[in-house]
C-alpha cells in the first residue's frame, strides 16, 4: 500500500460482530486532513469508533506508524491518538483547564499531578485554539462553539500523531465552523498531525479536506481529492438527492428549480441576476434567465434555478438569431425583469429587448 | 453578549490564579474537616449515659488509669464505637463516591441501588445458620458474605442497566432490590429461634452499637487497604469522569477499571454491612457535599476529603443517634437519612433544572 503514514487494509467495521461497511481500503498520509461524508446513519461513526478502538473491528488491518492497532497498548495508543466525540460530556466541576488538562493523562505519573511542563503544555493547546480566557469557566457553562475549542485543545495537548473528531462542527454556527476547522487546517498543516474527521456540511468539507471518503450503503463509496470526486453527480447520489442540488464549482447547495411554464424573464449581467433568481425562486416563481454567456456568475446559478436560459457566446457579438429568440419569449412572458443588464459593445442587441418589453408594459426594473 | 465582554476582562493566565485560589480552598476543608472530626471525637466520648468530666476522659484516654467502670466504658464502649463510626462511615462515602463515577451519576450509592441490602440479606443469612450450627461468627466470614451478598446485589443492577440506560429507572430497580432483599431478611428474623435475634434486628436496622477493638482493628486493616488502593486510583478515575470513550483514549483499560471500581465499592460498602448494618442516604449525600465545599471533583482530593467527611458525618449521626432520646437509641439509618434524604431530594430537583 506504498508509503502511507495510516492504512486501513481491507478493513471492515460494525457492531456485534455484523459488519455494516465492508472492504475499507485506502492510505492516508501524515499531515493530510481526510473527511468522511455520506447521509446520516451511514456508518462514519462506526469507522471513527473502530479506528480508535473503542469498537473492535470485524475484518481486515488498521495500521499506522508501522504498527498494528491492537498491538498497541492502549498507553501507547493514547500518546498518538486522540479524539473529540460527538456524546455530549457533562463533568460536574470541571473548569475549562481541567478539561483540557486531562489531555496531558498518558504523560504524568501515578497520581496524574501535572509537571510545570504538562502546565506550559496546557496552556500552549488552549492558545492555539484561542480559549485561554476561557480557563477558569465551568465546562457546563459555556457554549458549543466553545466547548468543541476546549475539547480540540485538550485533544492538541495530548500531543498526538493523529487526531480524530466525530462531527465536530455538528452544534456549531458558521462562524465558529469556520474558525474550528481553519484550527484544524493551521494544525495539521503545521504540526502535521494527520486529522480524520466525519462532517455534515459537504461544502465545508470540500474546502478543508485533503482527502474525501464517501461513505454508502455498505461500502466506501468513493474516496479522492475534493476536486476530483466532487461533482454534482456524485453528491446527488451518494445522499440520493433528487430535489436538490449541489454546485461543485462554489460548494454551494441549492433548493430544487421552481418547475413550470415560466412567464417571468430576467436578463441580467456580471452577477445582478443571482439576487433575482433567489427572490422569485422563493417567491416559487419559474423563470427563464438571459442573456447570459458560460463566463458570466448568473450563469452558475441560472443553470440550477432558471427554467431555459437564452445563451450566448463567450465575447461574441448577440447575433440576431439570439435576439429573436428574446423577443419570442418577452411575447410571451407577462413579466420581464431588468436586473441591471451593462449594455456594451457585444451586446448592444439587449436595448431592442428592453425596449420591446418596455412598449409592452412588460418591463420591471430592480 | 454579556458572557464575552466578560470573557475580556480576564487575562490568559487567569485560571492559574484560580487555580491557586482553589487549592487554598482545598486546604481550608481540610482543616475544618480535621478540625470537626477532633471535636466531634471529643464530643462523642464526652456523652452518654455515665457522665465523665473532660479532664478524667483525657486522664483515661492518656493513662488508661481511674475510676475502673469509667475506663471500662471509655476503652471497651465509647472509643470502638467511634473508631468504627469514623473508618465505616469514611468507608461508606467512599463506596458511594466509587458507584456514582461507575455509574456516571451522582445519584448513585450503595443504599438505593440495593447492594447494601443484599450484603445485609446474606450476612442474617449466614449469621442465623451458623450461629445455630457453630456458636460465632467470625468477622472475615460476615464481611466476605456481605461481599457476596454486594456482589450479587450489584450483579442484579449491571444486569438491568444493560437494558435501562435511564438512571431514575436504574435507581427504582435498585430501591426495589433492596426492599425484596429487606423482606427476605425480615422473614428470615422472624422466624429465627434464637436469642441473636434481638442483635440480629438491632444491626439489621443498622447501628454502630456493641463494637470491640477486635473489630476495629480487623476494619482498620480492611479499610486501610481499600483505601489507599483506591486513592491510588485517583488518576483513572478522573479519566472516567469525562465517560468511558474519553477515559479509553487517554488510555485507561476500561473493562478492567470497571470491574476493579466495582470490587472497591462493594467491598467498602460489604465491610461497613457486616459490622453495622445498612446505613442509608452517606454514600450520596457525603461525596455531594464534600464536592460542593471542594468546588471540585478530582478524585486526588475528592478521595480522602469523602472520607473523612464520611467519618466526620457517621460519628455526629451516631451522636445523634444515642442522645436524641437517651436512653433510647435510635437507629442510625433513622438520624442519616433524616440528614441525608432531603439532600438527595434537593439533588433530584437541580438536576431536573439542569436538563
Amino acid at each position: 500500500m506504498g508509503d502511507y503514514y495510516f492504512h486501513l487494509d481491507h478493513l471492515s467495521v460494525g457492531y456485534n460482530g455484523k459488519a455494516i461497511i465492508n472492504d475499507i481500503r485506502i492510505g492516508i498520509n501524515k499531515g493530510e486532513i481526510v473527511t468522511l461524508i455520506g447521509p446520516n446513519g451511514a456508518g462514519k461513526s462506526t469507522i471513527l469508533k473502530t479506528i480508535s478502538r473503542q469498537l473492535e473491528m470485524i475484518e481486515g488491518r488498521v495500521e499506522f506508524d508501522g504498527t498494528e492497532l491492537r498491538e498497541y497498548s492502549y498507553k501507547d495508543l493514547s500518546c498518538k491518538m486522540a479524539v473529540v466525540l460527538t456524546e455530549r460530556m457533562r463533568p460536574e466541576l470541571m473548569t475549562c483547564h481541567d478539561v483540557v488538562a486531562t489531555g496531558r493523562y498518558p504523560y504524568t505519573g501515578r497520581l496524574g499531578i501535572l509537571s510545570r511542563e504538562d502546565e506550559a503544555k496546557v496552556d500552549a493547546a488552549m492558545k492555539a485554539v484561542n480559549a485561554s480566557e476561557l480557563g477558569s469557566r465551568d465546562f457546563n457553562a459555556i457554549s458549543d462553539g466553545q466547548r468543541q475549542r476546549v475539547l480540540l485543545a485538550r485533544a492538541i495537548c495530548q500531543e498526538p500523531d493523529i487526531i480524530l473528531l466525530d462531527e465536530p462542527t455538528s452544534f456549531l454556527d458558521i462562524r465558529h465552523k469556520l474558525e474550528l476547522l481553519a484550527i484544524l487546517r493551521r494544525m495539521a498543516k503545521a504540526e502535521n498531525i494527520t486529522v480524520i474527521m466525519s462532517l455534515h456540511e459537504i461544502d465545508l468539507a470540500m474546502k478543508v479536506s485533503d482527502r474525501i471518503l464517501c461513505i454508502k450503503g455498505d461500502h466506501l463509496f468513493k474516496e479522492g481529492q475534493p476536486d476530483e470526486i466532487f461533482d454534482e453527480e456524485m453528491i446527488r447520489q451518494l445522499y440520493d438527492i433528487n430535489n436538490g442540488f449541489f454546485d461543485p464549482l462554489f460548494g454551494s447547495i441549492e433548493l430544487p428549480k421552481v418547475g413550470g411554464e415560466a412567464k417571468t424573464l430576467v436578463l441580467s449581467s456580471c452577477g445582478r441576476g443571482v439576487p433575482v433568481y433567489r427572490r422569485l425562486q422563493k417567491a416559487n416563481v419559474p423563470f427563464i434567465a438571459g442573456i447570459l454567456t458560460e463566463n458570466d456568475i448568473d450563469y452558475q446559478l441560472a443553470r440550477l434555478l432558471a427554467e431555459d436560459i437564452i445563451m450566448s457566446g463567450v465575447y461574441e457579438t448577440l447575433s440576431d438569431e439570439v435576439i429573436q429568440k428574446a423577443l419570442c419569449i418577452v411575447d410571451k412572458c407577462d413579466q420581464v425583469i431588468d436586473a441591471g443588464v451593462v449594455i456594451g459593445e457585444t451586446n448592444a442587441g439587449i436595448a431592442k429587448i428592453l425596449e420591446a418589453a418596455r412598449t409592452q408594459g412588460k418591463l420591471e426594473k430592480m | 453578549m454579556a458572557a464575552d465582554t466578560k470573557i475580556q476582562q480576564n487575562t490568559p493566565t487567569d485560571y492559574h490564579r484560580e487555580n491557586a485560589i482553589r487549592r487554598t480552598r482545598w486546604i481550608m476543608v481540610f482543616a475544618i474537616l480535621a478540625v470537626l472530626f477532633l471535636v466531634i471525637i471529643i464530643l462523642n466520648v464526652n456523652t452518654g449515659n455515665v457522665d465523665i468530666s473532660v479532664g478524667r476522659i483525657l486522664n483515661i484516654l492518656f493513662t488508661r488509669s481511674g475510676d475502673i467502670d469509667e475506663v471500662n466504658i471509655i476503652w471497651r464502649i465509647r472509643m470502638p464505637r467511634i473508631l468504627m463510626a469514623a473508618m465505616l462511615g469514611g468507608a461508606l462515602a467512599l463506596s458511594g463516591f466509587l458507584l456514582q463515577t461507575f455509574f456516571e451519576n451522582p445519584i448513585a450509592g450503595p443504599f438505593v441501588l440495593g447492594i447494601s441490602s443484599g450484603a445485609k440479606l446474606v450476612v442474617a443469612i449466614l449469621m442465623i445458620i451458623v450461629i445455630q450450627r457453630v456458636g460465632r461468627v467470625s468477622s472475615w466470614t460476615l464481611v466476605a458474605g456481605a461481599f457476596v451478598g454486594s456482589l450479587i446485589a450489584t450483579g442484579f443492577i449491571l444486569l438491568v442497566s444493560r437494558t435501562v440506560k435511564n438512571m431514575a429507572a436504574l435507581l427504582v430497580a435498585g430501591v426495589m432490590i433492596g426492599y425484596i432483599c429487606s423482606a427476605a431478611t425480615e422473614f428470615m428474623i422472624t422466624f429465627a429461634e434464637d436469642s441473636n435475634i434481638v442483635n440480629l434486628h438491632g444491626w439489621s436496622q443498622g447501628s454502630f452499637s456493641g463494637m470491640n477493638w477486635g473489630n476495629v482493628q480487623f476494619t482498620a486493616i480492611l479499610v486501610g487497604i481499600t483505601f489507599v488502593l483506591t486513592f491510588l486510583l485517583s488518576k483513572p478515575i478522573s479519566a472516567f469522569q469525562l465517560g468511558e470513550a474519553y477515559a479509553q483514549s487517554m488510555g485507561v483499560n476500561v473493562k478492567r477499571f470497571k470491574v476493579v471500581l466495582i470490587l472497591l465499592s462493594s467491598l467498602l460498602s460489604a465491610t461497613v454491612t457486616a459490622f453495622a448494618g445498612p446505613i442509608s442516604f452517606v454514600g450520596i449525600a457525603v461525596p455531594f457535599l464534600i464536592k460542593r465545599a471542594l468546588g471540585t471533583a478530582k478524585p486526588l482530593v475528592v478521595i480522602p476529603a469523602t472520607f473523612l467527611g464520611g467519618a466526620v458525618f457517621c460519628m455526629m449521626c451516631d451522636l445523634i443517634a444515642r442522645m436524641a432520646f437517651a436512653p433510647t437509641e435510635l437507629n442510625i439509618s433513622t438520624v442519616t437519612s433524616v440528614f441525608g434524604a432531603p439532600i438527595v431530594i434537593f439533588m433530584l430537583v437541580k438536576r431536573q433544572k439542569n436538563k
